[in-house]
């Protein structure tokens, strides 16, 4: 079913663009830019599940990506476990916790349970930022010797890029899996309306808590491979505020709900935040430009440039979805 | 013959309000029992406590031989007994068949999607909505919107569907055509339980008439009995002679 999915190989052709990109002149600049957008879309393809199917607005998505960072450089580190049994325990160890968090703060709705969520994000920070197994509010670093079963530091760094093209690769894929599925059919309706979402037969508890603690899978795994690479973690860069609010620009941007939408809004997003970043003049307004963005998007475009899309081409429905 | 629901005693109160007071009744298979009511006599309240909505405070319902006390709707849906809303309720985002899909993915038969898909499309047909498939619900007529309530719980594929007001702002043709669908449901061995205040189609359609004041049965009856109930008379219909009246051709 979803092999006949135009969008499923535009997914894959986008991977493989990633990979032979930085591959043809091992240009390590352009692996550093292109690896940014690429957490970029996973982290806001994942919120998108949550946000863009079930309707719920997480605040504190970044949570699920610090966290699989620290419980996979634990894991990589001080426990020495391969890179890649790390990431996916990390993985399902923070969906685990997701969805005991789930169950608890899904019970409430709307304007309460975003705020709930920014309630996980902050407990969570401040939890690890006393937790003395992981460092505290010094947060832990990768020793040199980690990377030697990946064939040295520089040869690690390769791998690690690979393996989050990867990740990237399985988010898209996983949401428009979800999207042409009967499980997401129960999500949408559950967005729609929920109350009548129940009275149809969709158990919209469990739908709400599965979807949460699915959304937290490839986010943790990211966050793992991510901060293994940047050789370092700490509890400010780990659970980075900005970043969960920038996610939702960039979902609100590209087009909610939609899965090309949340690639398109994370890539150009994340290439004008660089941008601002690194460029003298503007380094600390980026965050201006954030706020204005969502503003306008939200005022003028609410589909985002997918819905955008759509209006101008109504049969692109089709294909980008 | 055991009936298909049979309510005992059930009641729910809110705050100081005493909603539905110890109402018993029983729906036999292939009947259609009526249900009216003054406005706040507690009709949809009972519909809310039947299907699971509200949490009853006392009594037991029984549906299909299993004691569904305390399930939730969606619970409920799976054991077959499907409801339409008094205030239309369409997933707007969505197409009218994609509607109608998720209430056969997620009705008593619990259908892949490709066989909702077929369910869908043929419920659709039935209610008279097959035209209107890829329209998006929220751009529909309100007698359109109505229908597709009836088609989403009817692609649950219930044995006993609860219509709330399904008439109501309807204009004299789209009554017709409604009171004619429901027939054709309840022929097709669904059974039916209806809350209605359009008098001359629910006195026509019921086989039997439920009647609830305040949140208390004060009949329960067939319909030319109910009509020369003195209480019911009372509290809802207003003049004795109505049975003559309403089964006066139209």
């Amino acid at each position: 079913m979803i092999l006949r999915r135009p969008l499923l190989w535009l997914i894959l052709a986008l991977a493989a663009l990633f990979v032979w990109l930085p591959l043809r002149t091992h240009d390590v600049a352009l692996r550093e830019d292109l690896i940014l957008v690429a957490v970029a879309i996973i982290l806001t393809s994942n919120l998108n599940l949550m946000i863009g199917y079930t309707g719920y607005v997480n605040f504190g998505h970044i949570v699920f990506y610090g966290l699989g960072g620290y419980v996979g450089l634990y894991l990589a580190t001080v426990l020495n476990w391969h890179l890649v049994a790390a990431a996916l325990t990390a993985g399902v160890a923070v969906s685990v916790l997701a969805l005991l968090f789930g169950l608890g703060i899904l019970r409430l709705r709307g304007a309460y349970f975003a705020l709930a969520t920014i309630g996980v994000l902050v407990a969570v920070q401040a939890f690890v930022a006393n937790f003395e197994p992981w460092g505290r509010s010094t947060g832990m670093y990768v020793s040199f010797q980690s990377y030697t079963p990946l064939g040295g530091a520089r040869r690690a760094l390769w791998i690690t890029y690979y393996l989050i093209i990867g990740v990237m690769a399985l988010s898209l894929i996983l949401s428009l899996g979800i999207r042409r599925s009967k499980f997401g059919l129960g999500l949408f309706a559950i967005r729609e309306d929920e109350d009548a979402a129940i009275v149809l037969g969709v158990n919209a508890t469990v739908y709400k808590a599965i979807i949460y603690s699915v959304s937290a899978f490839l986010p943790a795994v990211a966050g793992a491979l991510m901060f293994f690479k940047n050789g370092m973690i700490d509890p400010s860069i780990a659970f980075e505020y900005m970043l969960s609010l920038e996610g939702i620009v960039m979902l609100m941007l590209g087009g909610q709900g939609t899965v090309a939408g949340s690639a398109l809004g994370a890539a150009l997003y994340e290439r004008l935040r660089s941008y601002l970043l690194t460029s003298p003049r503007l380094s600390e307004f980026h965050l201006v430009i954030a706020g204005a963005l969502l503003l306008l998007v939200v005022r003028l475009a609410p589909g985002g440039l997918i819905g955008w899309l759509y209006r101008l081409v109504p049969r692109s429905r089709e294909v980008v979805e | 013959m055991t009936p298909l629901l049979e309510v005992q005693g059930i009641s729910k109160r809110f705050g100081g309000l005493q909603a539905v007071g110890d109402v018993s009744f029983t729906l036999q298979e292939g009947e259609i029992l009526g249900l009216i009511g003054p406005n706040g006599a507690g009709k949809t309240t009972l519909f809310n406590l039947v299907n699971g909505v509200y949490k009853t405070d006392t009594g037991s319902i029984i549906f299909a031989g299993k004691d569904i006390t305390g399930c939730s709707p969606d619970q409920v849906v799976h054991l077959g007994l499907a409801r339409t809303h008094q205030i239309v309720r369409p997933l707007n985002g969505m197409s009218v068949l994609e509607n109608v899909i998720v209430g056969a993915c997620y009705g008593r038969e619990y259908q892949s999607l490709r066989a909702a898909h077929a369910t869908a499309l043929e419920v659709l047909e039935q209610v008279g909505l097959a035209s209107r498939a890829n329209a998006p619900a929220h751009s529909l007529t309100l007698a359109f919107k109505k229908r597709l309530e009836v088609a989403r719980a009817l692609a649950a594929r219930p044995k006993l569907l609860l219509l709330d007001e399904v008439l109501a702002g309807l204009n004299p043709t789209e009554i017709a055509q409604m009171i004619d669908l429901i027939r054709k449901i309840r022929d097709s061995g669904v059974s039916v339980f209806m809350i209605e205040h359009v008098m001359q189609a629910i006195m026509n359609l019921s086989d039997r008439i439920l009647v609830l004041n305040l949140g208390h049965k004060i009949a329960e009856a067939p319909p030319a009995e109910v009509v020369k109930n003195p209480d019911v008379v009372e509290a809802y219909l207003g003049f004795p002679d109505i049975v003559d009246k309403l089964r006066g051709t139209p």
